[in-house]
Protein backbone atom coordinates (compact mmCIF):
# COMPACT_ATOMS: atom_id res chain seq x y z
CA UNK A 1 0.00 0.00 0.00
CA UNK A 2 1.04 3.51 -0.85
CA UNK A 3 0.07 4.93 2.45
CA UNK A 4 2.36 2.07 4.72
CA UNK A 5 5.24 2.66 2.16
CA UNK A 6 4.64 6.96 2.79
CA UNK A 7 4.98 6.20 6.63
CA UNK A 8 8.04 3.48 6.32
CA UNK A 9 9.68 6.53 4.16
CA UNK A 10 8.79 8.99 6.86
CA UNK A 11 10.44 6.58 9.97
CA UNK A 12 13.76 5.98 7.20
CA UNK A 13 14.31 9.34 7.17
CA UNK A 14 13.59 10.64 11.14
CA UNK A 15 15.67 7.47 11.29
CA UNK A 16 18.58 9.17 9.79
CA UNK A 17 17.92 12.42 11.19
CA UNK A 18 18.44 11.33 14.64
CA UNK A 19 21.38 9.64 13.78
CA UNK A 20 22.91 12.99 12.30
CA UNK A 21 21.54 14.72 15.67
CA UNK A 22 23.75 12.09 17.87
CA UNK A 23 26.76 12.61 16.14
CA UNK A 24 26.28 16.06 16.58
CA UNK A 25 26.02 15.94 20.27
CA UNK A 26 28.64 12.62 20.08
CA UNK A 27 31.27 14.02 18.07
CA UNK A 28 31.50 10.62 16.19
CA UNK A 29 29.52 8.90 13.45
CA UNK A 30 26.71 6.35 14.65
CA UNK A 31 25.65 3.47 12.40
CA UNK A 32 22.14 3.27 13.50
CA UNK A 33 18.94 0.91 12.44
CA UNK A 34 15.26 1.33 14.14
CA UNK A 35 16.43 -1.09 16.49
CA UNK A 36 19.35 0.54 17.97
CA UNK A 37 19.38 0.50 21.88
CA UNK A 38 20.71 4.07 22.36
CA UNK A 39 21.82 3.49 25.83
CA UNK A 40 23.51 0.31 25.28
CA UNK A 41 23.98 0.56 21.71
CA UNK A 42 25.30 3.99 21.58
CA UNK A 43 26.83 4.10 24.60
CA UNK A 44 24.47 7.51 25.48
CA UNK A 45 23.83 8.80 28.67
CA UNK A 46 20.88 11.03 29.84
CA UNK A 47 22.73 13.73 29.69
CA UNK A 48 23.80 13.47 26.15
CA UNK A 49 20.01 11.97 25.27
CA UNK A 50 18.37 15.40 26.43
CA UNK A 51 20.83 17.18 23.88
CA UNK A 52 20.38 14.87 21.34
CA UNK A 53 16.72 15.88 21.90
CA UNK A 54 17.71 19.36 21.66
CA UNK A 55 18.78 19.45 18.16
CA UNK A 56 16.55 17.01 16.73
CA UNK A 57 13.72 20.12 17.99
CA UNK A 58 15.55 22.42 16.11
CA UNK A 59 15.88 19.83 13.04
CA UNK A 60 11.85 19.44 12.79
CA UNK A 61 11.14 23.07 14.35
CA UNK A 62 9.45 20.69 17.14
CA UNK A 63 8.57 20.52 21.13
CA UNK A 64 9.51 17.15 22.43
CA UNK A 65 8.94 17.27 26.07
CA UNK A 66 11.51 15.54 28.33
CA UNK A 67 8.84 13.52 29.92
CA UNK A 68 7.94 11.82 26.71
CA UNK A 69 11.65 10.20 26.90
CA UNK A 70 10.56 8.07 29.61
CA UNK A 71 9.34 5.44 26.57
CA UNK A 72 12.47 5.79 24.46
CA UNK A 73 14.66 2.76 24.58
CA UNK A 74 15.71 2.46 20.92
CA UNK A 75 16.02 4.71 18.09
CA UNK A 76 12.91 3.56 16.33
CA UNK A 77 10.95 4.90 19.62
CA UNK A 78 12.32 7.99 19.28
CA UNK A 79 11.50 8.30 15.49
CA UNK A 80 8.14 6.95 16.15
CA UNK A 81 7.69 9.98 18.72
CA UNK A 82 8.51 12.19 16.72
CA UNK A 83 6.53 11.91 14.07
CA UNK A 84 4.13 11.48 16.67
CA UNK A 85 4.54 15.08 17.37
CA UNK A 86 4.82 16.15 13.92
CA UNK A 87 1.95 14.75 13.31
CA UNK A 88 0.38 16.62 16.54
CA UNK A 89 1.97 20.11 15.25
CA UNK B 1 22.35 -11.52 40.35
CA UNK B 2 22.14 -8.35 43.00
CA UNK B 3 19.76 -5.50 42.69
CA UNK B 4 22.65 -2.86 42.38
CA UNK B 5 24.02 -4.91 38.74
CA UNK B 6 22.63 -2.05 37.13
CA UNK B 7 25.18 0.27 38.32
CA UNK B 8 28.21 -1.73 37.52
CA UNK B 9 28.98 0.20 34.70
CA UNK B 10 29.95 3.08 37.45
CA UNK B 11 32.42 0.11 38.68
CA UNK B 12 35.49 0.42 36.65
CA UNK B 13 35.20 4.51 36.37
CA UNK B 14 34.96 4.34 40.43
CA UNK B 15 37.86 2.15 40.85
CA UNK B 16 40.07 3.92 38.57
CA UNK B 17 39.89 6.68 40.90
CA UNK B 18 40.54 5.12 43.68
CA UNK B 19 43.47 3.35 42.38
CA UNK B 20 45.06 6.99 41.12
CA UNK B 21 44.97 7.75 45.19
CA UNK B 22 41.89 9.52 47.71
CA UNK B 23 38.40 8.75 46.64
CA UNK B 24 36.22 12.22 46.17
CA UNK B 25 33.49 10.44 47.55
CA UNK B 26 34.99 9.32 50.66
CA UNK B 27 37.26 12.58 51.67
CA UNK B 28 36.92 12.29 55.30
CA UNK B 29 38.27 15.38 57.47
CA UNK B 30 40.20 14.36 60.97
CA UNK B 31 38.79 17.88 61.81
CA UNK B 32 37.45 21.24 60.38
CA UNK B 33 39.77 24.14 62.23
CA UNK B 34 37.28 27.41 60.17
CA UNK B 35 35.87 28.36 57.28
CA UNK B 36 39.26 27.82 55.40
CA UNK B 37 41.34 25.27 57.00
CA UNK B 38 40.93 21.79 57.71
CA UNK B 39 42.53 18.47 58.91
CA UNK B 40 42.87 15.21 56.34
CA UNK B 41 44.72 12.08 57.04
CA UNK B 42 46.86 14.17 60.14
CA UNK B 43 47.43 17.04 57.45
CA UNK B 44 46.43 20.77 57.05
CA UNK B 45 44.66 21.58 54.06
CA UNK B 46 43.51 24.81 52.84
CA UNK B 47 39.85 24.23 52.30
CA UNK B 48 38.62 25.93 48.67
CA UNK B 49 36.16 23.87 47.62
CA UNK B 50 32.76 24.44 50.30
CA UNK B 51 30.88 26.88 48.91
CA UNK B 52 31.49 28.62 52.32
CA UNK B 53 31.18 32.02 50.19
CA UNK B 54 30.57 34.42 53.47
CA UNK B 55 32.91 32.02 55.76
CA UNK B 56 30.08 32.36 58.92
CA UNK B 57 30.53 28.42 59.82
CA UNK B 58 32.57 29.64 62.89
CA UNK B 59 31.15 32.71 63.10
CA UNK B 60 30.76 33.48 67.00
CA UNK B 61 27.44 35.13 66.95
CA UNK B 62 26.06 32.05 64.55
CA UNK B 63 27.54 29.70 66.81
CA UNK B 64 26.03 31.27 70.18
CA UNK B 65 22.51 31.15 68.67
CA UNK B 66 22.17 27.93 67.87
CA UNK B 67 23.71 26.52 70.89
CA UNK B 68 20.97 29.27 73.00
CA UNK B 69 18.22 27.53 70.35
CA UNK B 70 19.68 23.68 71.36
CA UNK B 71 19.64 24.22 75.08
CA UNK B 72 16.10 25.65 74.85
CA UNK B 73 14.44 24.17 72.21
CA UNK B 74 16.22 20.67 72.09
CA UNK B 75 18.29 18.52 68.88
CA UNK B 76 15.31 18.15 66.68
CA UNK B 77 11.93 18.69 65.95
CA UNK B 78 11.21 14.71 64.95
CA UNK B 79 8.96 15.68 62.59
CA UNK B 80 7.37 17.58 59.65
CA UNK B 81 5.59 21.13 60.03
CA UNK B 82 1.95 19.44 59.19
CA UNK B 83 2.44 16.52 61.72
CA UNK B 84 4.86 18.29 64.85
CA UNK B 85 4.07 21.96 64.63
CA UNK B 86 5.88 24.83 63.94
CA UNK B 87 8.32 26.27 65.98
CA UNK B 88 8.41 30.08 67.09
CA UNK B 89 11.81 29.86 64.90
CA UNK B 90 10.71 28.47 61.94
CA UNK B 91 7.96 31.74 61.63
CA UNK B 92 11.07 34.06 62.16
CA UNK B 93 13.07 32.84 59.83
CA UNK B 94 10.29 33.15 56.97
CA UNK B 95 9.09 36.40 58.22
CA UNK B 96 13.06 37.32 57.81
CA UNK B 97 13.59 35.91 54.60
CA UNK B 98 10.27 37.54 53.26
CA UNK B 99 11.33 40.58 54.68
CA UNK B 100 15.00 40.05 53.17
CA UNK B 101 13.58 39.77 49.54
CA UNK B 102 10.69 42.50 49.78
CA UNK B 103 8.46 40.10 49.33
CA UNK B 104 5.16 38.68 50.82
CA UNK B 105 5.80 34.98 51.88
CA UNK B 106 8.29 32.50 52.54
CA UNK B 107 8.46 29.38 53.04
CA UNK B 108 11.70 27.20 54.20
CA UNK B 109 12.29 23.79 52.90
CA UNK B 110 14.95 21.33 55.00
CA UNK B 111 17.52 21.30 52.10
CA UNK B 112 18.34 23.32 49.28
CA UNK B 113 17.41 20.28 46.94
CA UNK B 114 14.68 19.90 48.79
CA UNK B 115 13.34 23.63 48.08
CA UNK B 116 13.62 23.17 44.16
CA UNK B 117 11.85 19.91 44.70
CA UNK B 118 9.36 20.97 46.22
CA UNK B 119 9.33 24.58 44.90
CA UNK B 120 8.99 23.35 41.63
CA UNK B 121 6.83 20.59 42.06
CA UNK B 122 4.35 22.56 43.77
CA UNK B 123 4.32 25.42 41.34
CA UNK B 124 3.75 23.47 38.21
CA UNK B 125 1.99 19.80 37.29
CA UNK B 126 1.07 17.67 34.56
CA UNK B 127 -0.38 19.92 32.05
CA UNK B 128 1.85 22.36 32.70
CA UNK B 129 5.33 23.20 30.83
CA UNK B 130 8.56 23.65 32.93
CA UNK B 131 11.62 25.65 30.78
CA UNK B 132 14.91 24.93 31.76
CA UNK B 133 18.40 26.17 31.13
CA UNK B 134 19.95 22.82 29.70
CA UNK B 135 22.95 22.98 32.29
CA UNK B 136 20.21 22.86 35.33
CA UNK B 137 21.12 21.41 38.60
CA UNK B 138 20.16 17.52 39.57
CA UNK B 139 17.60 19.04 42.01
CA UNK B 140 16.01 21.00 39.56
CA UNK B 141 15.89 18.14 37.12
CA UNK B 142 14.90 16.00 39.88
CA UNK B 143 11.79 18.50 40.95
CA UNK B 144 10.96 18.42 36.68
CA UNK B 145 10.75 14.67 37.11
CA UNK B 146 8.33 14.80 40.38
CA UNK B 147 5.96 17.81 39.32
CA UNK B 148 4.83 15.35 35.82
CA UNK B 149 5.27 19.19 33.69
CA UNK B 150 5.96 18.89 29.98
CA UNK B 151 9.82 19.58 30.07
CA UNK B 152 11.57 21.77 27.59
CA UNK B 153 15.37 22.48 27.78
CA UNK B 154 17.16 25.49 26.17
CA UNK B 155 20.71 25.97 25.69
CA UNK B 156 22.63 27.01 28.24
CA UNK B 157 22.71 30.78 29.02
CA UNK B 158 21.06 31.79 25.80
CA UNK B 159 18.17 34.00 25.59
CA UNK B 160 17.56 34.01 21.90
CA UNK B 161 17.49 29.90 22.15
CA UNK B 162 14.79 30.32 25.43
CA UNK B 163 12.81 32.51 22.55
CA UNK B 164 12.82 30.34 20.10
CA UNK B 165 11.92 27.40 22.37
CA UNK B 166 8.77 29.29 23.48
CA UNK B 167 7.60 30.74 20.46
CA UNK B 168 7.26 26.83 19.15
CA UNK B 169 5.34 26.07 21.63
CA UNK B 170 2.28 28.46 20.60
CA UNK B 171 0.08 29.06 22.61
CA UNK B 172 1.39 26.96 26.03
CA UNK B 173 4.31 29.57 26.51
CA UNK B 174 1.92 31.71 28.04
CA UNK B 175 2.23 30.81 32.07
CA UNK B 176 5.07 27.94 31.18
CA UNK B 177 7.13 28.63 34.10
CA UNK B 178 10.87 29.44 33.12
CA UNK B 179 14.15 27.92 36.05
CA UNK B 180 16.89 29.57 35.78
CA UNK B 181 20.03 30.26 38.28
CA UNK B 182 22.13 32.90 39.10
CA UNK B 183 25.26 31.69 39.42
CA UNK B 184 25.83 28.09 37.86
CA UNK B 185 27.71 25.57 40.40
CA UNK B 186 30.12 24.24 38.42
CA UNK B 187 31.95 26.85 36.18
CA UNK B 188 30.50 29.69 37.97
CA UNK B 189 28.91 31.67 34.82
CA UNK B 190 26.00 34.26 35.37
CA UNK B 191 22.47 34.24 33.82
CA UNK B 192 21.86 37.06 31.51
CA UNK B 193 19.17 37.54 33.12
CA UNK B 194 18.16 40.81 31.83
CA UNK B 195 17.56 39.33 28.65
CA UNK B 196 15.58 36.32 30.22
CA UNK B 197 13.27 38.86 31.88
CA UNK B 198 12.37 40.61 28.48
CA UNK B 199 11.75 37.59 26.94
CA UNK B 200 9.92 36.14 30.10
CA UNK B 201 7.56 39.33 29.64
CA UNK B 202 6.84 39.39 25.82
CA UNK B 203 6.17 35.47 26.02
CA UNK B 204 3.63 35.90 28.75
CA UNK B 205 5.62 33.43 31.51
CA UNK B 206 6.75 32.99 34.83
CA UNK B 207 10.45 33.30 36.20
CA UNK B 208 11.87 31.40 38.60
CA UNK B 209 15.69 32.33 40.15
CA UNK B 210 17.71 29.62 42.10
CA UNK B 211 19.73 31.77 43.88
CA UNK B 212 21.66 29.51 45.78
CA UNK B 213 25.17 30.09 44.63
CA UNK B 214 24.22 34.11 44.16
CA UNK B 215 22.88 34.79 47.55
CA UNK B 216 24.96 36.65 49.76
CA UNK B 217 27.58 37.14 46.79
CA UNK B 218 26.09 39.34 44.07
CA UNK B 219 23.74 42.70 44.85
CA UNK B 220 24.58 45.40 47.16
CA UNK B 221 22.46 43.75 49.68
CA UNK B 222 23.02 40.10 49.18
CA UNK B 223 20.19 39.08 47.33
CA UNK B 224 21.75 37.73 44.66
CA UNK B 225 21.62 38.03 40.25
CA UNK B 226 17.98 39.05 40.36
CA UNK B 227 18.95 42.21 42.60
CA UNK B 228 22.40 42.63 41.01
CA UNK B 229 20.99 42.71 37.53
CA UNK B 230 18.00 45.34 38.89
CA UNK B 231 15.11 42.96 37.85
CA UNK B 232 13.60 41.67 41.14
CA UNK B 233 9.67 42.97 40.21
CA UNK B 234 10.30 40.44 37.08
CA UNK B 235 11.14 37.65 38.67
CA UNK B 236 7.87 35.41 40.45
CA UNK B 237 9.73 32.62 42.84
CA UNK B 238 13.27 32.75 44.09
CA UNK B 239 14.44 29.58 45.47
CA UNK B 240 17.63 29.75 47.26
CA UNK B 241 19.73 27.82 50.12
CA UNK B 242 21.47 27.76 53.94
CA UNK B 243 24.08 25.99 53.04
CA UNK B 244 26.02 28.23 51.26
CA UNK B 245 26.87 31.94 51.95
CA UNK B 246 24.76 30.99 55.55
CA UNK B 247 26.88 28.00 56.64
CA UNK B 248 24.22 25.96 57.58
CA UNK B 249 21.60 23.58 55.95
CA UNK B 250 18.07 24.23 54.78
CA UNK B 251 16.45 25.59 51.60
CA UNK B 252 13.57 28.24 50.92
CA UNK B 253 10.76 30.10 48.23
CA UNK B 254 9.77 33.53 48.46
CA UNK B 255 7.26 35.14 46.24
CA UNK B 256 4.49 37.51 46.23
CA UNK B 257 2.17 34.85 44.24
CA UNK B 258 -1.34 34.32 45.72
CA UNK B 259 -2.78 31.03 47.52
CA UNK B 260 1.15 30.58 48.32
CA UNK B 261 -0.10 29.02 51.43
CA UNK B 262 -1.52 26.31 49.62
CA UNK B 263 1.91 25.24 48.67
CA UNK B 264 2.55 24.12 52.27
CA UNK B 265 -0.53 20.72 51.67
CA UNK B 266 0.62 19.79 48.38
CA UNK B 267 4.19 19.87 48.21
CA UNK B 268 5.56 16.62 49.08
CA UNK B 269 8.92 17.57 49.91
CA UNK B 270 7.97 20.14 52.33
CA UNK B 271 5.11 18.47 53.97
CA UNK B 272 6.47 14.67 54.47
CA UNK B 273 9.75 15.46 56.41
CA UNK B 274 11.30 16.64 59.34
CA UNK B 275 11.74 20.02 59.75
CA UNK B 276 14.71 21.91 60.24
CA UNK B 277 15.95 21.57 63.87
CA UNK B 278 15.86 24.87 66.12
CA UNK B 279 19.91 25.53 66.47
CA UNK B 280 20.06 25.44 62.24
CA UNK B 281 16.96 27.69 62.53
CA UNK B 282 18.86 30.11 64.33
CA UNK B 283 22.39 30.05 63.03
CA UNK B 284 20.46 30.55 60.11
CA UNK B 285 18.51 34.08 61.40
CA UNK B 286 21.83 35.10 62.52
CA UNK B 287 23.84 34.61 59.31
CA UNK B 288 20.86 36.04 57.15
CA UNK B 289 21.53 39.75 58.96
CA UNK B 290 25.15 39.42 58.45
CA UNK B 291 24.78 39.22 55.13
CA UNK B 292 22.38 41.51 54.54
CA UNK B 293 24.60 44.03 57.06
CA UNK B 294 28.07 43.32 56.30
CA UNK B 295 28.65 44.66 53.12
CA UNK B 296 32.39 44.17 53.74
CA UNK B 297 32.54 40.63 53.30
CA UNK B 298 30.93 41.13 50.16
CA UNK B 299 33.70 43.00 48.95
CA UNK B 300 36.50 40.51 49.85
CA UNK B 301 34.88 37.73 48.81
CA UNK B 302 34.59 39.73 45.14
CA UNK B 303 38.58 40.72 45.95
CA UNK B 304 39.42 37.05 46.78
CA UNK B 305 37.92 35.68 43.58
CA UNK B 306 39.48 37.92 41.23
CA UNK B 307 42.49 37.21 43.12
CA UNK B 308 42.31 33.71 42.04
CA UNK B 309 40.87 33.86 39.04
CA UNK B 310 42.77 36.47 37.79
CA UNK B 311 45.81 34.41 38.82
CA UNK B 312 44.75 31.29 37.44
CA UNK B 313 44.54 32.77 33.94
CA UNK B 314 47.27 34.58 33.55
CA UNK B 315 49.08 31.61 34.24
CA UNK B 316 47.64 30.25 31.00
CA UNK B 317 44.99 28.12 33.18
CA UNK B 318 41.50 27.19 31.06
CA UNK B 319 38.92 29.26 33.51
CA UNK B 320 35.40 30.39 33.51
CA UNK B 321 34.42 33.66 31.04
CA UNK B 322 34.82 35.91 34.02
CA UNK B 323 35.74 36.06 37.33
CA UNK B 324 33.29 34.55 40.21
CA UNK B 325 33.69 32.82 43.73
CA UNK B 326 33.10 29.88 41.79
CA UNK B 327 36.50 29.10 39.26
CA UNK B 328 36.39 25.91 37.32
CA UNK B 329 40.25 25.09 35.80
CA UNK B 330 39.42 23.03 33.06
CA UNK B 331 41.27 19.86 32.84
CA UNK B 332 42.60 18.59 29.33
CA UNK B 333 41.29 15.04 30.01
CA UNK B 334 39.46 13.17 33.16
CA UNK B 335 42.43 11.12 33.67
CA UNK B 336 44.96 14.60 34.10
CA UNK B 337 42.19 16.08 36.45
CA UNK B 338 42.22 13.08 38.82
CA UNK B 339 46.08 13.23 38.84
CA UNK B 340 45.94 17.19 39.84
CA UNK B 341 43.49 16.69 42.06
CA UNK B 342 45.30 14.22 44.24
CA UNK B 343 48.60 16.08 43.85
CA UNK B 344 46.89 19.42 45.07
CA UNK B 345 45.71 17.58 47.97
CA UNK B 346 49.13 16.12 48.74
CA UNK B 347 50.40 19.95 48.86
CA UNK B 348 47.78 21.01 51.18
CA UNK B 349 44.66 22.08 48.79
CA UNK B 350 41.12 21.01 48.79
CA UNK B 351 39.01 21.60 46.07
CA UNK B 352 36.55 19.42 44.37
CA UNK B 353 37.01 16.94 41.27
CA UNK B 354 34.15 17.53 38.68
CA UNK B 355 33.57 15.11 36.18
CA UNK B 356 30.99 14.08 33.50
CA UNK B 357 27.96 13.58 33.65
CA UNK B 358 28.08 15.99 36.52
CA UNK B 359 29.47 19.06 34.41
CA UNK B 360 28.48 20.61 31.42
CA UNK B 361 29.82 19.59 27.76
CA UNK B 362 31.76 16.67 29.15
CA UNK B 363 34.23 18.40 31.06
CA UNK B 364 36.85 17.43 33.70
CA UNK B 365 37.37 20.21 35.92
CA UNK B 366 39.03 21.10 39.38
CA UNK B 367 35.92 23.30 41.03
CA UNK B 368 37.08 25.83 43.61
CA UNK B 369 35.11 28.18 45.64
CA UNK B 370 36.40 31.17 47.65
CA UNK B 371 35.18 32.79 50.66
CA UNK B 372 35.51 35.76 52.53
CA UNK B 373 37.20 34.34 55.04
CA UNK B 374 40.26 33.54 53.19
CA UNK B 375 43.07 35.48 53.43
CA UNK B 376 45.51 36.57 50.29
CA UNK B 377 48.47 34.70 51.61
CA UNK B 378 45.78 31.59 51.46
CA UNK B 379 44.97 32.30 47.80
CA UNK B 380 48.67 32.97 47.11
CA UNK B 381 49.88 29.66 48.56
CA UNK B 382 47.28 28.07 46.42
CA UNK B 383 48.63 30.24 43.50
CA UNK B 384 51.55 28.73 43.99
CA UNK B 385 50.86 25.10 44.42
CA UNK B 386 48.49 25.14 41.01
CA UNK B 387 51.99 26.70 39.15
CA UNK B 388 54.33 24.36 40.79
CA UNK B 389 52.20 21.63 39.83
CA UNK B 390 50.83 22.63 36.31
CA UNK B 391 54.50 23.22 35.21
CA UNK B 392 55.46 19.54 36.51
CA UNK B 393 52.79 17.94 35.07
CA UNK B 394 52.93 19.85 31.31
CA UNK B 395 50.19 21.86 31.67
CA UNK B 396 51.64 25.24 31.99
CA UNK B 397 54.70 26.11 29.31
CA UNK B 398 56.58 28.45 32.04
CA UNK B 399 56.42 29.68 35.09
CA UNK B 400 55.51 33.51 36.21
CA UNK B 401 59.06 34.63 36.99
CA UNK B 402 60.71 33.22 33.79
CA UNK B 403 57.68 35.14 32.06
CA UNK B 404 58.02 38.18 34.12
Amino acid sequence: MGGSRMVELATDLTVREVARAAETVLGRSVQVTPETDIARDLAVDSLALMNIVMELEDRFDLSIPLDRLATVQTVGDLSELINKLRVKA
Amino acid sequence: MGLLDKHLGYRAPLDGIRAAGADPSSVRFDAVLSPTEGILDGKQVILLGTNNYLGLTFDPECIEASAAAVREWGTGTTGSRFANGTYSGHTDLERALAGFYGRKHAMVFTTGYQANLGGISGLVGRGDHLILDADSHASIYDAARLSQAEVIRFRHNDPEDLHKRLRRMGDQAKGSLIVVEGIYSMIGDVAPLKEMVAVKNEMGAYLLVDEAHSMGVLGAKGRGLAEAAGVEDDVDFIIGTFSKSLGSVGGFLVSDAENFDLLRIVSRPYMFTASLPPAVIASTLVALKRCEADVGLRAQLAANADQLYDGLREMGYAVGPHASPITAVVMPDQAMAVTMWNALLANGVYLNLAIPPATPNNLSLLRSSVSAAHTPEQIGTVLDVFEKLGLHYGLLQRSRRASA
